[in-house]
């Protein structure tokens, strides 16, 4: 028997119950759909977010005080006491001097309130440098940044995130204005550009301070944590090594720093990604089976109903593997179609999705789409072979009694 | 052609043992028209069964053109039923959703004969019926008496040795199941062996070689005399 004509038989077969069949293939394309919409979902996130840390900052590696592989002093350190050293601004003058590190920028983080005349705001007050701006690729909606001058030098000054500078001087000048921050007193150098959440913090929500003045006010002993930007790609190993062997040499040969590369962080979120979407991918999945076990019910029905069709294809001459090459086919053309069907609602709704939310480009990635129209096709294979074979088998005499 | 030999087939029915066959002996010849008679239960459609390749005998033996045909597999005797066995039913076992042509080309399907080849051996089976100008009315578009010429081109489209007929004219009324028997009354002066299996006598005793049955036996083989 051909190909052609099995699968012209099965299709027949299957256009004789109409609501039957469709119902099946609603039932595996709901499966597929869910798994493409699911998968999309995801791996829009995941290219959003990695997308997110990439704008942080390029050739970027961030230095924290502490030796901490994941969870901070480690039990050790806690029954003894032991905490890590901070790192001091001169521990960040001293990375300046690697020939693999273009800039430097020292993070100092910390509450406060910031007041103009009467008005007065919760802000968080930043404390780094002048090569904070580029590190970070922070721009300017008017003014400058704070000044190059040396880490160490107190200096009077602050730049203001966009939403306070609006807030406190409700559309006045305030480039020159004197503001005070806590205790202290400083002179308005220039607004940030409005961006909203960029990584850790909302620099509209903040004011920026030089990092001496910072590190006075809070009577902190050390910085939050380190921006580095290596020379160039190539020498980003290169510099994380400068920063360990500094550090570790400035710390009586303590390697107490971890140093995290923005490659690092990417490929965590990547790795992050990458299960939750096998996971919603298996979820789905899931329903795929469901949708096979409808099959099998199904095609359990057609074999009863059909008996008296098995019965003659077995007196003209048909083999049991025909039969079952028959109901098998029906049951692999029913969830290929529902397959095809679901993956392109499934892409549809992508679609629609990304156009109704241009900032995350969902689109379901290749192997989910591959992986579920396989499942779905194999899941009909599989649960069609019970109900298929049991026409292969069934008695011909019997059969043909049965109308 | 064929040769029956101590043909028993067992039934198990509960805890006793049905024989609906119990030793036949018979012997069928190239050409032959024979009818079986019977009442119902007296083992006709079972030996029908048997001379098919439908049903296995419990013990006995069965050649068929010189093979043993006894001890085959479902496979083997498939073959056979392709080739050299046609089946009318007394309820046509027309396949509904397919019309009258793809009926009748179903056995050419099952072969794997080629498409052009199978149009037209299935055409000419339906011409030789009668059929060809309503070839691609579907089942339910056709009378009774239609829908038996249709089965009939069917059973003859592979060409078989042997055409049997269970009861084909019992769901007829008496004008198209006339139609039907002087049908494959016809195919047998062309050659082809014609078994009926039917308990109506009219129908039965226009074959020139009567069987009557009984609990499971031939109890009269009678031929009539050639008019």
């Amino acid at each position: 028997m051909r190909l052609v004509d099995t699968t012209r038989l099965a299709l027949q077969a299957l256009r004789r119950y109409p609501l039957r069949s469709s119902m099946l293939l609603l039932a595996i394309s709901i499966g597929v759909a869910a798994v493409v919409m699911l998968t999309a979902v995801a791996e829009g996130g995941r290219r959003y977010v990695t997308g997110e840390f990439a704008s942080l900052g390029t050739n970027l590696l961030i230095a924290l005080p502490g030796r901490s592989e994941t969870a901070g002093a480690g039990l050790q350190g806690m029954l003894i006491g032991e905490t890590a050293r901070d790192l001091t601004l001169e521990d960040v003058i001293a990375l300046t001097r690697s020939a693999n590190i273009a800039r430097v920028a020292p993070l100092v983080v910390g509450g406060g309130t910031a007041s103009w005349r009467s008005r007065e705001r919760d802000i968080t007050v930043l404390g780094t440098t002048a090569s904070l701006l580029e590190v970070q690729h922070w721009t300017l909606e008017r003014g400058r940044f704070l000044p190059e001058t040396d880490m160490d030098v107190l200096s009077p000054v602050c730049v203001l995130g966009g939403v306070v500078a609006e807030e406190l001087f409700r559309g006045r000048e305030p480039l020159g204005e004197w503001i005070r921050i806590g205790d202290t007193r400083c002179r308005v150098l220039g607004v940030l550009t409005q961006a909203g959440m960029t990584g850790a913090f909302n620099t509209d929500e903040v004011v920026v301070l030089p990092v001496a003045n910072v590190l006075q006010m809070f009577n902190a002993p050390g910085v939050f944590r380190i921006f580095v930007e290596a020379a160039s790609g190539e020498r980003i190993a290169d510099a994380r090594q400068d920063i360990i062997d500094t550090i570790k040499a400035r710390h009586q040969g303590e390697e107490d720093v971890t140093v995290i590369t923005q490659d690092a962080i990417i490929a965590t979120f990547n790795d992050i990604f990458g299960v939750v979407t096998a996971a919603l991918a298996a979820i789905a999945g899931i329903s795929l089976v469901v949708a096979g076990v409808l099959i099998m019910n199904v095609m359990l029905v057609a074999v009863s109903q059909r008996t008296g069709e098995i019965g003659l294809l077995k007196a003209i001459g048909a083999k049991n593997r025909q039969i079952l090459g028959l109901f098998l086919t029906e049951a692999a053309c029913l969830s290929l179609l529902g397959g095809v069907v679901g993956f392109l609602v499934g892409t549809f709704a992508a679609f629609v999705a990304r156009t109704l939310y241009p900032i995350i480009d969902f689109q379901a990635p290749a192997w989910a789409s591959a992986a579920a129209l396989g499942v779905a096709i194999a899941s009909g294979l599989v649960f069609g072979i019970l109900p298929a074979r049991r026409a292969a088998r069934l008695d011909p005499v019997l059969a043909l009694q049965k109308r | 052609m064929i040769e029956l030999r101590g043909i028993c087939r067992d039934y198990a029915v509960g805890d006793q043992t049905v024989h609906a066959l119990d030793h036949v002996d018979l012997a069928i010849a190239a050409g032959e028209y024979l009818s079986i008679m019977g009442p119902s239960g007296s083992g006709k459609s079972t030996l029908l069964n048997i001379i098919g390749l439908l049903d296995r005998p419990t013990a006995g033996s069965y050649v068929l053109a010189g093979a043993d045909v006894a001890a085959l597999d479902d496979n083997a005797l498939a073959s056979y039923r392709q080739s050299k066995i046609g089946f009318i039913f007394q309820s046509f076992h027309l396949v509904a959703r397919l019309n009258a042509l793809e009926n009748v080309e179903l056995p050419l399907v099952l072969a794997g004969a080629d498409v052009k080849e199978r149009h037209a051996r299935a055409e000419r089976m339906l011409d030789s019926v009668g059929l060809r100008p309503r070839m691609l009315h579907r089942p339910d578009q056709l009378s009774g008496g239609e829908r038996q010429r249709v089965a009939i081109g069917r059973a003859m489209v592979m060409q078989p040795s042997f055409l049997l007929a269970d009861e084909p004219t019992g769901n007829l009324d008496t004008s198209s199941g006339g139609e039907v028997l002087r049908i494959i009354e016809q195919l047998n002066r062309d050659g082809i062996a014609l078994v009926v299996v039917t308990h109506d006598p009219e129908v039965g005793r226009r074959a020139a070689r009567h069987l009557k049955m009984r609990d499971g036996k031939i109890f009269s083989d009678a031929r009539r005399a050639e008019p």
